[in-house]
């Protein structure tokens, strides 16, 4: 499997993407923004940062990068197409994933590392992982605060598509385990066909024994994983 | 011409910088202010002499980039 990681002007977490992929067997390769052409990859992450330096909105402009093109058309074959923070932001602007983030609700900017309730395992996300698992990856964003109609939320829940929620470390989802403010302690989400996967916090800080946290091996491996299911369907 | 867009904020999405503004007002003794919402502005110049036909492109491009419509309402006006 080779993997796609898009480079937009301003975007910063490339490298430790790549560098995640690595670690477990996937060859990833950097691809600027205005490619227009991502034949010979089978997945797509849009890695965090300031892409176009979130002028407007977050996401606002980079929906409208080159690349967006091929990364919309893979979206649509099923292949995995992954959104971390900024990446998150992105795909939701690009109308790719419901919804939009917002300034955090005490706004002020979040890093630490958080709690994160796995819901649902039918996304590109969370294929290698069994729902209910709590996993502590780092959270990194101002504009991680997600909302969407009420009717939006309604069907992403019906439908399974609430993928993380942000809990305390015994996996109970609270208000006070909220750090943003978002929906439903929403920390990511899936389209309907589950290949086009958002989450706020940072699954490739968190691989690592010296950064604090492994958990975020399983998300990434559930890259292909999920490729693997789509291809062969148990 | 010049066209004036305020973006706003969708009513029932909560505005953190309102209301932080809201409660100030109230500490300061304007008690008679009830709420403090916050938006964006964006001055577009534009050439041509259509205004009818310049207002609506200026409304495709609020569709289409300069405004979210999950989260934002916006207005047109024009300015001089």
């Amino acid at each position: 499997m080779k993997v796609a990681v898009v480079v937009f002007p301003g975007t910063n977490c490339e490298y430790d993407v790549a560098h995640a992929l690595d670690l477990i067997g996937v060859d990833a390769e950097l691809v600027f923004h205005q490619e227009t052409n991502l034949s010979g990859f089978d997945a797509v992450v849009l890695p965090g940062g300031f892409a176009h330096g979130d002028y407007l909105r977050t996401g606002a402009i980079a929906r409208f990068s080159p690349i967006m093109g091929p990364v919309t058309a893979m979206a649509a074959a099923g292949a995995p197409v992954i959104g971390i923070c900024n990446g998150f932001q992105v795909l939701c602007e690009a109308g790719l994933l419901p919804g939009a983030l917002v300034a955090n609700r005490d706004l002020s900017f979040i890093c630490k590392p958080v709690h994160l309730q796995v819901e649902s395992a039918r996304s590109a996300l969370t294929a290698a992982v069994a729902p209910g698992a709590v996993l502590r990856i780092p959270l990194n964003s101002y504009e991680g605060n997600y909302v969407a109609a009420a009717e939006t939320v309604g069907a992403l829940e019906a439908n399974g598509q609430v993928l993380f929620r942000y809990c305390d470390d015994s996996g109970a989802v609270s208000e006070s385990a909220n750090p943003n403010g978002s929906m439903g302690n929403i920390a990511g989400i899936c389209n309907d066909a589950g290949n086009v996967a958002g989450l706020m916090p940072h699954p490739e800080r968190a691989v690592e024994a010296v950064l604090g946290s492994t958990d975020g091996i399983r998300l990434l491996q559930s890259i292909p994983t999920f490729a693997a299911l789509v291809a062969n369907p148990r | 011409m010049k066209f004036r867009i305020d973006i706003r904020r969708k009513d029932g999405l909560a505005d953190p910088e309102g209301m932080t503004t809201h409660k100030a007002l109230h500490n300061l003794g304007y008690t008679e202010v009830t709420a403090a919402h916050f938006g964006r502005t964006i001055y577009l110049e534009i050439e041509g002499t259509d205004a009818a036909a310049a207002a609506a492109e200026v409304e495709t491009m609020c569709r289409q980039l300069l405004a979210n419509p999950v989260i934002e309402d916006f207005e047109i006006g024009v300015v001089g």
